[in-house]
């Protein structure tokens, strides 16, 4: 359980970390929160020749609302959100999220941005990210690319982030109080990657539904969207015999995994559950 | 003052909570090299050349055997039911021909840093050609050897005529059923640290754990040392469970490594490691048939299962098949048997005893065929058990079977009273009823029962050494183990009271080969029963001789004087003239006139011997609820009934069972070592190996009695550890099958959301 060996940077600026980024060839790392990292490099199964350690970067530690965004740089724990540091339905809908996030150690680590750029395909955060439209922000030494939440998932584990690219931010749409969200995910332990999750968000507007976001996760290798579903909701009151039909419409447009934990027909039956329920949540609320 | 009985705070726990324990890993000596052991990364094949070059390239590395540098070392042998047939499946301490399970010994590295160690690890190059694996005991058997089948051995017992038994039968009930791969898995990985004392001319092991002086005795022996060349030190233990502390290959290179490179070496095993190399335990297939009467009376029972040992056969040889042969006819009468267990090679991680080794099995498989019975003849769970119960007035009753080398004869027990104050203190009728009305609306709720008895206090002996120093300190060198479990506290509480010494003023060792020569240690629920025992006796004999020496002193007749909390005095004369235990010492110094040709001092080796081991047996009634969208399995209620003879302090009794329970629910419905086709291990770290942790445990409400003392020990106490764990997959299984309304749904542990999912999709189908 010790990792192979590297060399070691650690960045005050912006700037130097991707100068290092690009001197190290794709043979670096950037170290964020470690908690996703650092196990794999003590498995052995990551052996980056560099590791640059970001914490020190001060401009990347901030996570403020502003011109309609919530802007979340990439020092930005996961327990940021532990409790709303921000007025609206969004703060209100990351701070429910994130409870299903692991266990309290990890999330006093844990990076926002770096669950993103690790793209597991049960991280909270990047169903967050999906569901939302997030923008990513990104630097290298060409300069800052933006990259919509619908190019940034590839696959597993992959993402369109180059290896010369360090994520500096994420952005996620400050929602307005005509905005209900609900969450719900399964596993088979409290902390444990999902093996079905929904994130659902609601505009409502006199008493109708004028806007659906419907994301699912840890069903596929990424993230992904409910369109038909989506759709459907439109114009609706999102009364029980919506919720099931929509959540039917969202449970047959995915692809899911088969594994050890959940075999593929569990886990569509499983997501159907999950969307309903997050809907029943949303409008509860 | 009275301590037996009372629930004393754990005296151990103060270092323990405050960051100061000493574990395997908190030992280091100057100068120490790191070992790290290279293992297959194959199941089964020929073991070609290795090659090294690259790896004895690397900074830091002192040395790298393979089996050819070790070919000298015998195979570790045997510590409990040897049978003659299993020796040729012993495991050696690297591999020298073939390789037998993903994880085996193939090399080992020694260099001068952990992480150098591991660096050169990975560079050693194994050729290894394929041979065709066995994945299941029930599959075909394979090859071992060229001449030796994968089947090593068959354990068989029966008594009753069985045949007639099924003549007679109303109705025959089968069964296939089976309990997945799990195990023990402590807190604190296995680790060992060995250094030659050239002053004394001892090798010395600390890390050691359960029982170190068989392990002194095996490992001395295995590298040509004289006994009294090595001792074993224990210190703290994270958990042991019956898988820590046994001879491991990786102990015994730990020391022939210090002999040979004459530097101390250190080995502490990762947690992957751990997960692939330190024992695995159950994954026992049973096909049972039951003879049954029309009122659902069990006329005879018929097993044959298969258990799954892995790649080898370890220090436990046959103990895990023996124990299920003996043990599954539990607390019933059942007049006719006949159990065949095979044990079965297979390219898994070898497999040993874990807590309720063979009952944790064989009660899933009985109580799984009485809850069948009940479904057949159309009567209640607890009906069915109550037609089957061995009656009071058959107490003692002789089971007229064996097992580790003793008679099974329950010595004590009122079965049918402790089922009922089990189900008493749920309200079972009520419960019952509730749970009825509950599914009537639609919930998926049932209520399931595992009835068992147990087995504790393996003899033969115990021996402890107490004496008394001229403080009145009272030092207790005993021959057990602590593996975490409490044996410091509750030692000390025997013998405080029956000296009549405060508690405070008592040390109890355990662990120190050097200390004392004689011990059992650690297993099988046996230290509160015969250490406690000897300890009992121990400090009835040094109480006699201070008031003996204390009514000289005192100048009062000896049947006047009390000894409390070490001050002796006159009956209810308090204040008034007295002496201390450490008083007595003084006056007992060698050459004084009161030792009448006594010893000096207030010293004694104490020892308890038995024949016969003692039975406890316990009672589980759980409740659960199934979310039917996730699959998901939510234990609303858990009662743990138990009958534990005396109970010298309730709270480490009741720690016990809760924490057995946890165990047990672990294997019921989160726990299992999954392997592919190729025996390749696929739960290898905590993300697949799935673990119950605190948010998935229920509140586990436990009933302790003492209606039944053991007549067979001087205090009455059986064993607390195992009877959590026992019939928990029992328990479960007859839960999920009520809440489903699907009789017999649940034929194998554990139960997933995927199993319940392909549960619910058959009855939708029906
Ligand atoms: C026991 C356990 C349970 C967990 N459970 C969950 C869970 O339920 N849900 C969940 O979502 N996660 C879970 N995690 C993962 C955890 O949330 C991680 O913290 C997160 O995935 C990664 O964030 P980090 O800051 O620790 O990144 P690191 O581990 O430091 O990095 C992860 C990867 O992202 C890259 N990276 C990080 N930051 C940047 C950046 N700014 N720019 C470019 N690349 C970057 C790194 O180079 C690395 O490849 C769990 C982890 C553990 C150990």
């Amino acid at each position: 359980m010790k990792a192979p060996q590297f060399a070691y940077r650690a960045p005050r600026s912006i700037k130097e970390a991707v100068t290092a980024l690009a001197e190290s060839e794709g043979m670096g790392k950037i170290l964020a929160g470690g908690q996703s990292l650092v196990p794999t490099m003590n498995f052995r199964l990551a052996r980056p020749d560099m590791l640059i350690d970001i914490n020190r970067i001060s401009e990347l530690d901030f996570a403020r609302p502003e011109n309609g965004k919530l802007r979340i740089g990439a020092l930005t724990r996961h327990a940021a959100f532990e409790r709303p540091f921000f007025e609206g339905p969004l703060a209100r809908l990351l701070a429910d999220v994130v409870q299903h996030i692991a266990h309290v150690p990890i999330r006093t680590r844990g990076t926002f941005t770096g669950s993103l750029a690790h793209a597991d395909p049960a991280s909270e955060w990047c169903l967050v990210a999906c569901t939302l439209d997030a923008e990513m922000v990104a630097h290298s030494l060409e300069g800052e690319r933006i990259i919509p939440a619908a190019e940034y998932f590839v696959t597993t584990l992959t993402t369109a982030l180059t290896e010369n690219e360090l994520l500096v931010e994420a952005r996620l749409p400050l929602l307005d109080d005509s905005w209900k969200h609900g969450f719900c995910e399964f596993n088979r332990r409290a902390g444990d990657f999902a093996l079905s999750m929904s994130l659902v968000a609601l505009k409502i507007e006199n008493g109708r539904i004028a806007e659906a976001r419907i994301g699912i996760g840890g069903v596929e290798d990424k993230p992904v969207r409910a369109p038909d579903a989506e759709a459907y909701l439109i114009g609706k009151t999102g009364e029980a015999a919506d919720r099931v039909e929509a959540a039917r419409l969202a449970s047959e447009g995915i692809q899911p995994m088969d594994d050890m934990h959940a075999p593929a027909d569990y886990r569509r039956d499983l997501t159907r559950a999950m969307v309903r329920r997050a809907l029943e949540r949303a409008l509860a609320r | 003052m009275n301590y037996i009985g009372r629930s004393v705070k754990r005296l151990e726990d103060l270092p323990l909570i405050t960051g100061r324990g000493r574990f395997a890993a908190d030992i280091s000596f100057p100068n120490q090299v790191y070992m790290r052991v290279v293992r297959s990364p194959f199941a089964h094949g020929k073991l070609g050349p290795i090659d090294l070059s690259e790896a004895l390239a690397q900074e830091g590395v002192v040395a790298i055997w393979t089996g050819k540098d070790v070919v000298d070392i015998p195979h570790i042998g045997f510590r409990l039911t040897k049978l003659a047939d299993l020796e040729p499946y012993r495991q050696t301490i690297l591999a020298q021909d073939r390789v037998r399970y993903v994880g085996e010994p193939i090399a080992v590295v020694f260099a001068e840093s952990q992480a150098q160690a591991e660096d050169a690890a990975e560079v050693v190059f194994a050729e290894i050609d394929d041979l065709p694996v066995v994945i299941r005991a029930i599959d075909p058997v394979g090859e071992f050897l060229p001449g030796r089948t994968t089947e090593a051995s068959v354990v068989r017992k029966a008594y009753g005529d069985i045949d007639d038994a099924f003549r007679r039968a109303a109705h025959v009930i089968e069964l296939e059923l089976y309990v997945g791969r799990h195990s023990g898995i402590p807190m604190e990985t296995r680790g060992a640290i060995a250094r030659f004392d050239e002053s004394r001319q001892v090798l010395e092991m600390h890390g050691a754990a359960k029982v170190p002086h068989w392990n002194r005795a095996t490992i001395s022996k295995l590298l040509g040392l004289p006994l009294e060349g090595m001792h074993l030190y224990e210190g703290h233990v994270g958990g042991g469970f019956g898988i820590r502390g046994e001879v491991y290959p990786e102990d015994v290179l730990t020391c022939l490594a210090a002999l040979r490179l004459k530097r101390p070496v250190k080995w502490i095993e990762d947690r992957k490691e751990h997960l692939l190399a330190a024992n695995h335990s159950r994954d026992q297939h049973h096909r049972i048939r039951a003879a049954i009467d029309e009122n659902g009376f069990i006329l005879g029972i018929d097993d044959d299962f298969f258990t799954d040992q892995g790649g080898y056969v370890r220090t436990h040889a046959a103990t895990v098949t023996d124990l299920a042969c003996a043990m599954l006819p539990g607390p019933y009468v059942i007049p006719a048997y006949r159990a065949a267990g095979h044990i079965r090679l297979t390219n898994k991680t070898p497999a040993g005893t874990y807590r309720a080794p063979g009952r944790y099995e064989t009660t899933f498989v009985r109580e799984r065929l009485l809850d069948a019975v009940g479904h057949k003849v159309g009567i209640d769970p607890i009906e069915v058990r109550r037609r089957n119960l061995i009656p009071l007035d058959k107490i003692p009753f002789a089971r007229g079977l064996d097992t580790l080398g003793t008679e099974v004869t329950y010595d004590s027990g009122d079965y049918f009273g402790l089922m009922d104050q089990a189900l008493q203190r749920v309200g079972y009728e009520d419960m019952k009823k509730a749970a009825a009305e509950r599914r009537a609306k639609g919930e998926l709720v049932g209520i399931g029962v595992g009835y068992f008895v147990e087995k504790s206090g393996l003899g033969p002996m115990d021996e402890v050494d107490i004496s008394v120093d001229e403080d009145g300190h009272v030092r207790v060198i005993t021959g057990v183990a602590s593996i975490g479990q409490g044996v410091e506290t509750s030692m000390a509480q025997i013998c405080a009271e029956r000296l009549g010494a405060s508690i405070d003023k008592i040390t109890v060792i355990h662990g120190q080969t050097d200390l004392i020569g004689h011990g059992m240690g650690a297993f099988a629920s046996r230290v509160t029963v015969m250490t406690g025992s000897a300890i009992y006796i121990g400090a009835g004999q040094l109480r006699e001789r201070a008031l003996q020496a204390a009514a000289s002193l005192l100048q009062v007749p000896e049947a006047e004087l009390e000894i409390d909390e070490g001050v002796i005095s006159r009956k209810g004369q308090v204040p008034g003239p007295s002496v201390t235990l450490g008083d007595v010492v003084r006056a007992l110094r060698p050459g004084s006139t009161l030792l009448n040709g006594n010893d000096p001092g207030l010293k004694t080796v104490a020892q308890f011997t038995a024949d016969h081991m003692t039975y406890p047996y316990g009672f589980h009634i759980g409740q659960v609820r199934i979310d039917p969208e996730t699959c998901g399995i939510e234990i609303e209620k858990y009662l743990v009934a138990y009958d534990i003879g005396k109970s010298i302090n309730p709270m480490l009794v009741e720690g016990q069972l809760v924490g057995g329970a946890c165990q047990g629910i672990g294997g019921a419905l989160y726990e299992q070592f999954v392997y592919d086709e190729q025996g390749q291990p696929l739960a290898t770290s905590f993300m697949d190996y799935v673990m119950p942790t605190i948010t998935e445990m229920p509140w586990v409400d436990t009933l302790v009695r003492e209606d039944a003392p053991s007549p067979l020990n001087p205090l009455g106490v059986k064993g607390a550890g195992e009877g959590g764990t026992n019939a928990v997959g029992a328990t479960l299984a007859g839960a999920i099958d009520e809440a489903l309304q699907m009789p017999g749904a649940i034929t194998s542990l554990p139960v997933g959301p995927a199993t319940i999912y392909n549960l619910l999709k058959k009855k939708r189908a029906a």
